[in-house]
Parts: structure tokens; sequence; C-alpha cells
């Protein structure tokens, strides 16, 4: 079942074929870190959504997978990672903390890096569960999550200074303090976020964002997406030319989700 | 107090009906004023209780089983109104009941959403339960799968005689490990009999679940382990039959019902059945299961509403098809192929459907690019309408507003046969709006 590191298909989902064969900009490879275990909340979203706006602003997108056991590739430009149930952070734990060396490099190095949920979790430094049991995260985000018997569950908006209105959709039990290494993605307009007490939500570090939100993240929340891209696009290629990617949906998305009940 | 429990569960009953109110409402009176009445009013039933759970199709399977047991000559108590809540299972009760309380039936066959099982099972042990999958779905309810199937193995574990699992579902027939029984007929026992409805090796891939969904296109499938055996096996799925095999006979049957997973079902209400029919209600007695009888019975069963039904607009079929969680979407896209077609898609994110919308991102929607889709609807047709697009698949028009919507895609399309994917809130509100203008069976 493991599949060739470096290969570009992915597991269950394929992107649509390419419609235009226009010249590329540049090649940008985009890893999705445990797509086989990490992938409860449409975390597919973002991969694809990356991946199709990399194209739409001119560029090709190479989409990798990186799996419990697999050899980890090489050159990557961008890391996309979700949430999981329980039983799967605990399926690839020691793997990740195997990989704590070189992800850590990519961090430090500046890569643009997406963790939602779970790997948000396991980013910082470690989870406390309710039990008193810790479970070790790999120390690139100064943050730290208790489990608690709440389940902080809705519609989230969130400020955020860098990226405006961020809208997305919590479910987390686990709730996550930041130490004085990070910043928060924002503070919430509604719904919880990182915590029931300090009203922010997720974690940014260097080019790092950190969320508990998806919904998925990225597809609502364009302004993100193209950071992430603008950044990989600018390590590699020095400058980032953008295209025109019809956003219209987008916004229209926005204004009704924003609308919604908690 | 109970004396007084049932005529005036009754009255508000009738009172609240008059004023077209929900259904629920007596349910929760009878509950508050006499919390014996659901379990004093089902105990007397002689072939007892049958619980029905799971993710998926519930209640096409639940309206199956009421169908095959009629077919065996039983008289069956069922909550048809689809309000599979515990207090909704009150209210049906006090409709059918005499001003005594007392229910004229052999045995109840009952839908119930798998938390409020749990507090069903608490108060009225079933005799018999169906636990057909757990796929992800409603996560902002219930948290997490695994979660999910540990409601389902509570309910296992409060039934008394025979639990039906199915076999492809490794979260279901797990729960077989839990309950300290034997297959039937090896002897003695603690726990309840465990039966399997199962699946043909050629069909399993038509049926990702959804850890196999991401599994990679092409690559080597690890040996299977070795597989109880199943009451019912589903054979062969044809266009308008398929092959089901017990009893070591394969025998092939006309179906009304389309849908490769309403025809899986199929197998799993034929086990049921089959378990009920033979239990009967004088122990250490068995009595016969008329198989040829349930097979005409199931060649019969019409699609529960929305959940396939096809109505008639135009004098060209227009098929509603209720879509709620990733795997129900990719199975509704699969069975449902677009080509010459018109397509809409609502998509609602109240209580009921689920209020995150992530789910969408887990079902590709490819197969719907050549045609396109036609119109999008619900409160959260611009979520639906982002998804296509970023799969590249055109869409006509896109309105929040569900009438509005339903009457622009009919009229844009009325040389056409048409389907509707939506969610429960929207297929309600579309089946209210295609009862102005044609046939819609009224289910109350």
């Amino acid at each position: 079942m493991t599949p060739q590191p470096g290969s570009t298909f992915s597991f269950g989902h394929e992107l649509p074929p390419e419609e235009s064969p226009a010249p590329s900009k540049g090649t940008i490879r985009v890893l999705q870190l445990y797509p086989r275990d990490m992938n409860i909340y449409g975390d597919w979203g973002n991969a694809l959504v990356l991946a199709q706006r990399l194209r739409w602003h001119g560029y090709t997108p190479e989409l990798l997978e990186y799996n419990v056991g697999d050899a980890f590739p090489a050159d990557i430009d961008l890391i996309v990672g979700g949430g999981g149930q329980d039983s799967g952070q605990l399926v690839i734990q020691d793997d990740l903390l195997s990989r704590e060396t070189v992800l850590k490099e990519l961090a430090e190095d500046g890569t643009p890096m997406l963790v939602i949920c779970g790997l948000y979790q396991l980013f910082g430094k470690f989870f406390k569960t309710r039990t008193g049991s810790v479970i070790p995260g790999i120390g690139i985000l100064d943050v730290e999550t208790h489990g608690t018997d709440e389940r902080l569950i809705g519609n989230v908006s969130v400020s955020s200074p860098e990226f405006g209105t961020v809208l997305g959709y919590e479910n987390h039990s686990g709730q996550t303090t930041l130490g004085p290494g990070v910043s928060p993605l924002g503070s919430t307009a509604k719904g919880t976020g990182n915590n029931s007490t300090d009203g922010q939500e997720g974690a940014r570090y260097r080019n790092i964002v950190a969320s508990y939100l998806h919904g998925s993240l990225l597809p609502k929340n364009p302004a993100l997406a193209d950071f992430l891209i603008r950044t990989a696009v600018q390590r590699k290629y020095g400058s980032f030319s953008p295209g025109t990617p019809d956003d219209s949906y987008a916004v229209l998305a926005r204004e009704h989700a924003a609308r919604r009940p908690r | 107090m109970f004396y007084f429990s049932v005529p005036l569960g009754k009255l508000v009953r009738r009172v609240s009906r008059l004023r077209g109110g929900g259904s629920a409402l007596p349910g929760l009176v009878v509950e508050k004023i006499d919390p014996g009445f659901m379990r004093r009013t089902l105990s007397t039933l002689p072939h007892g209780v049958a619980v029905v759970s799971g993710t998926n199709g519930k209640t096409t399977t639940t309206k199956m089983v009421v169908e095959l047991l009629e077919s065996q000559g039983l008289k069956v108590f069922t909550n048809r109104t689809g309000s599979n809540f515990t207090r909704g299972v009150a209210a049906a009760l006090l409709g059918e009941v005499d001003w005594r309380g007392r229910l004229n039936a052999d045995v109840a066959v009952l839908e119930l959403d798998e938390a409020h099982a749990v507090h069903f099972v608490n108060q009225v042990p079933p005799r018999y339960c169906l636990l057909l999958n757990v796929l992800r779905d409603q996560l902002d309810r219930f948290g997490e799968i695994d979660k999910t199937a540990q409601l389902l193995q509570h309910i296992a574990s409060k039934t008394t005689g025979t639990v039906v699992l199915n076999r492809e579902d490794p979260r279901v027939a797990r729960i077989a490990e839990t309950l300290n029984a034997e297959t039937p007929k090896s002897g003695t026992h603690a726990g309840p009999d465990v039966l399997y409805f199962g699946l043909d090796d050629s069909l399993l891939s038509t049926f990702p679940n959804d850890d196999e969904m991401r599994a990679a296109p092409g690559s080597p499938v690890p040996p299977a382990p070795a597989k109880p055996h199943a009451d019912v096996v589903l054979r062969r799925v044809g266009a308008a039959d398929a092959d089901f095999e017990y009893d070591g006979v394969t025998a092939t049957t006309a179906m009304k019902l389309r849908g490769v997973y309403n025809i899986f079902n199929a197998a799993a209400a034929l086990t049921l059945a089959r378990a009920i029919a033979a239990g009967d209600p004088v122990p250490g007695k068995t009595a016969v299961v008329d198989n040829e009888g349930l097979l005409k019975a199931l060649a019969e069963v019409a699609p529960a509403f929305g959940r396939g039904e096809s109505l008639v607009v135009d004098g060209l079929p227009l098929d509603l098809i209720l879509v709620k969680n990733p795997s129900g979407f990719r199975l509704g896209l699969k069975s449902f192929p677009a080509a010459g077609y018109a397509t809409m898609i609502a998509i609602n994110d109240n209580y009921a459907d689920g209020r995150d919308m992530s789910w969408l991102w887990d079902v590709e929607f490819d197969t719907l690019r050549e045609a396109g889709v036609d119109q999008l609807s619900g409160s959260r047709a611009y979520d639906m309408a982002l998804r296509l697009q970023y799969d590249d698949v055109a869409i006509g028009a896109v309105n929040t507003e569900i009438a509005p919507a339903l009457a622009a895609f009919i009229s844009g399309a009325r040389d056409k046969p048409k389907r509707v994917f939506c969610t429960y809130t929207a297929m309600l509100a579309i089946r209210r709006e295609l009862s102005k203008i044609t046939t819609v069976e009224v289910v109350s």
C-alpha cells in the first residue's frame, strides 16, 4: 500500500486535468503530510485549492504525499497537513517524531506550511490528555495543548491582522495555549478558537500558519492560500507574478457563511 | 398516573396535528408524565423490538424490513415519519395504540439515529438490532467516527436476541468481538447471536469505506482476512434486478430500488427479516421462513421518500437523491450517472443537515464535469459552487432560495429527465415545492 514518495498521485483524489497548457512560470512542489491518516475534515480541500490556484497563477503544481514509513521527499516548497481522529494521531505519532529534524529545518528555513487541527497540536510542544499522559509534539511551534471534556464545535470567524476575516469551522476538544515564541493567527469574533479563555485562534511562526479551522479552510480564505503560494514562489524564484483567479464564488460563499449561526 | 397518560398524549397529538405542529410534541408530553410508557407498550409485542441504526440507509432499510415482515403475515409497528428520535417513537406509538394503551402489532421495527438509539435501548432493550455502517457524518454532532462506532456497539450490547452486522464495514463487523457471542447454533453463550450480511468480492470496490477512500488507485490490496459466514450475500446487481445468496442458493429477484447501496441494504433487510420471521414467540420453537414471499415483497419495495425517489414532472422523471455525507454523495454520483440528465444540487446547513461544510471537499465531482450542473441552491449553495469551481465543473445558476431555484431548474430543462442531489432539509423543502406541481406521496 505504500506509495512511492515523490509520486504525483494523491490518495483517492485526483487533480482535474490541466486545461490550458500555457507556458508555466515554474513548478511548486506541495507536500501533503500524512493524508492517509490525517484527513478527517476535508483536508483534501486545502491541497486541491493550493494546486488549482498555483495553476490559475500560471505555475505548475506537483502534489506529493508523505505517509507513515515513506522516505521524506526532497526539494519541498510548501507543506500542508490536516486533522485526524485520536486513532489517526496515534498511528502517525512516532513517525512524526522521527521527522522532527527535517521538518524543523524546513520551518526555520521559511518554508510555508499550513497545519490544521491535529497536526497543529503535534507541531507544538506536547498534548497532555485528560488522563494526564503526555504525547510529545515536534516543538516547531511554541504552543501546548491540553485535552478537555468539552468539545468546541461550530462556525468560527477570526479577525487576522495579516489576512483580514478568516472563516472556518472548528471541532476539537484539545485546548491550545500559545507561548511567547508564536503569535496568534487572529482573535475570534465568532466561535472559540484555541481555547475557551483567551479569544485567540491559531498560531503564526515564520511562514507557518497553524489553525483549528477546517471547512475546508483555504477555499473560503483565498488570501491565506495566496500567502502560502506567494511565499513558496518567492523563495524558489525570487519573485511572484500573480495570475487572476476568479474569486467571485469565494466572495459569495464567505458572505453567506458569515451569516450562518454558530 | 399512567391511566391518563395515553388519553392525554393522544389528545395532545390530535391538537398538535390540528395546529399542523411537529410530530414529536405529543411524544415529549407522554415521556414527561409517563416515562415507562414506551417500554411498557413495546414489551407486550410477541416478536419484540428491532432497532435499525447506522450512518446511511436507515430509512430505506427500515421500510424494506417492514414490508418483508408484512409478507410473512406479521403486523408491524414502525416510526414511518423519519422522526428517528426517541420521542418520535413515542409519538408514533401514541398514534397506533388504542385508548387503553394497547398496541396491536406482532413486532416493532424502529429506525433510530445512532445517538438516540443509545437512549432508546437503555429504556427498551431490543430483541434484534441491525447495524448498517459507520461513515463520516455529522462529525459536528458525534465528534469522531470511532465515537459513532461506540454508540453502535452499545446498541448491540443491549440487544437480547440477534445482532445483525455489516460484514464489509470493519468498524461494524468488529462489534461482534465485543459481544461475547458465538455464531448461532453453536451452543450456549452469554451474548446475543450474531448474523452478518455481506457483499460479493466483485462488488466490494463499489463501496469504498472512509479508510479505503484514501487508498491509492491501482495499489495492491492486502490479502483479506478470513471473513465470517454471512447469512445473506449480495452477489450481483443488474439494471433492474439483483442476486442474493442465502441458505447455499442464489436467487435472482427484480428490484424497483435503484442505487447499489440501497440494494446492499436489501441484503441487510433480508437478514433481519429472516431472523425475526424464524424467531417464534414461543421459546424454543422455530418458525418456517417463506423465502419466496420475502423475495416477492423485496421486488415490490419502492424507495423511501427522497432516497432515490422518482417523481414525474412534465412527463419526465425527476429523481431525488438524499446526500448527507461524503460516502453517500460519492455513491449517489456513482449510482446515478449524469449523462442525459439535468442536475441540481441543494445544500443546506441546518442542524439536521450538519453545519460543517468540510464534507463537500471529500467528494469528487469529476463525473459531473462533462455535463455540468444546471442549478445550485440551499443556504450553502455558494460553498457548493466553490467546490465545483475547484473541480472544474461548469455551473448554470446559483440561488440560495430553494423555491425559485427549483422552478428555474424545471423550466430550464423541460425536455430532460432531472436529478436533484439534496441534503435532508433541502429535500423536505423540495418535496414541499414539488407537491404543488406533481404527485408527491404524503408522509406524516
